[in-house]
């Protein structure tokens, strides 16, 4: 478990590393995900420690975004202010999203099954 | 919170207050009272045990009086942990690694579309409604999983906590969409399915499509993952391009 979780956080350091080195937009634990993606690829799959940390992190992923999620306490005033912007810009564009995903992907694999 | 309290109960308040141990022990509490509460519930999408236990434990701050610093101070513990998991996130993709190989590019241009589709509508929607600069900003990566979303939002000036409270909206109505929402649009593969749901509206969505389908499942953790890394490489460049 030590092993594992050891290994999440030096390639969560690499990233981080990289990000703050190259300034790049993207966040160092993704840069992270990437580099262990890689890796697993390369390696043909995680070592059982690997394998063990990262399920016992995912599943409670759920636990770990209640900290950040409680900071709406600060935020009430900004969200009551937009409330009206934010109630209809998340349904709308989540509906386009969702639909535009399913029907492109739809059509390549029904295509891909005739061909 | 003083004026209930005796004074050396106040006294143990106030040294609490400076600590980490009780933000701490709140919310794994929570946490766990917010399961019971979900498995009693059938699990439904309102129910998801985060959703419950960030509007417990907010209402508890409020009643107590306490700020959300002090209770961070135990939290941030838990926090912490949010980077190496979205590391971890690489495993499960792993797993469906030949999936992903056998379908590279039909997944990479719909899940491309689709995200960025997302989230331009949502940016620019929130601008045309009269919203302020974070709020746009902050609802860009309101698609992805929590972790890199905040992320996200940080590298571009975005308030991470109002992105995250976005997130969990954006996974709340998704769930209770995304099958009848398909269903109209004819999108019938599972593949089709499983990733739509989980590039529009990550995790929660994806858990729905689990409990349906598991090739629906994999390919919507799958989208988790990718969508993460399409939409952190895609939100800097249509930031400038809208000029938001």
């Amino acid at each position: 478990m030590v092993r594992g979780l050891a290994i999440l956080l030096i390639c969560q350091l690499a990233g981080t590393i990289i990000q703050e080195g190259t300034g790049l937009p993207i966040p160092g634990p993704v840069l992270g995900l990437v580099m262990l993606l890689v890796y697993l690829v390369r390696t043909g799959g995680p070592a059982p420690y690997v394998r063990d940390a990262s399920n016992g992190l995912l599943k409670y992923l759920g636990l770990l975004f209640v900290p950040a999620g409680v900071g709406v306490v600060t935020e009430f005033p900004e969200l009551k202010a937009n409330a009206l912007a934010i109630l209809v810009a998340i349904p709308i564009s989540t509906v386009l999203g969702l639909v535009v995903t399913g029907v492109l992907m739809n059509w390549f694999v029904a295509r891909r099954g005739h061909a | 919170m003083h004026s209930l309290l005796p004074l050396p109960l106040f006294h143990v308040w106030a040294y609490l207050q400076t600590q980490p141990l009780l933000g701490l022990t709140a919310t794994l509490l929570v946490w766990e009272v917010a399961c019971f509460i979900d498995a009693r519930a059938g699990h439904q999408a309102l129910s998801n045990p985060t959703v419950l236990s960030i509007v417990i434990l907010a209402a508890l701050l409020v009643i107590t009086h306490t700020s959300y610093r002090a209770y961070f101070t135990g939290a941030v513990f838990v926090h912490f942990l949010l980077g190496p998991a979205t590391v971890a996130l690489a495993v499960p993709m792993y797993a469906n690694w030949p999936a992903i190989r056998q379908n590279l590019i039909a997944i990479l241009v719909s899940l491309t579309v689709g995200s960025v589709l997302a989230a331009s509508s949502a940016m620019l929607i929130a601008r045309a409604l009269g919203a302020p600069r974070m709020i746009v900003i902050s609802l860009g990566p309101k698609s992805v999983t929590t972790p890199i979303a905040m992320g996200i939002a940080q590298d571009l000036g975005g308030q991470p906590a109002l992105t995250a409270v976005f997130v969990l909206i954006t996974g709340m109505f998704g769930t209770l969409i995304c099958t009848g929402a398909l269903r109209l649009a004819r999108v019938k593969d599972w593949r089709a399915q499983g990733l739509a749901a989980g590039t529009a509206a990550h995790g929660l969505a994806t858990s729905r499509m689990l409990m349906l389908n598991e090739t629906a499942g994999a390919f919507g953790g799958l989208a988790i993952g990718l969508n993460g890394i399409v939409t952190s490489l895609a939100l800097p460049v249509l930031v400038s391009v809208l000029g938001l």
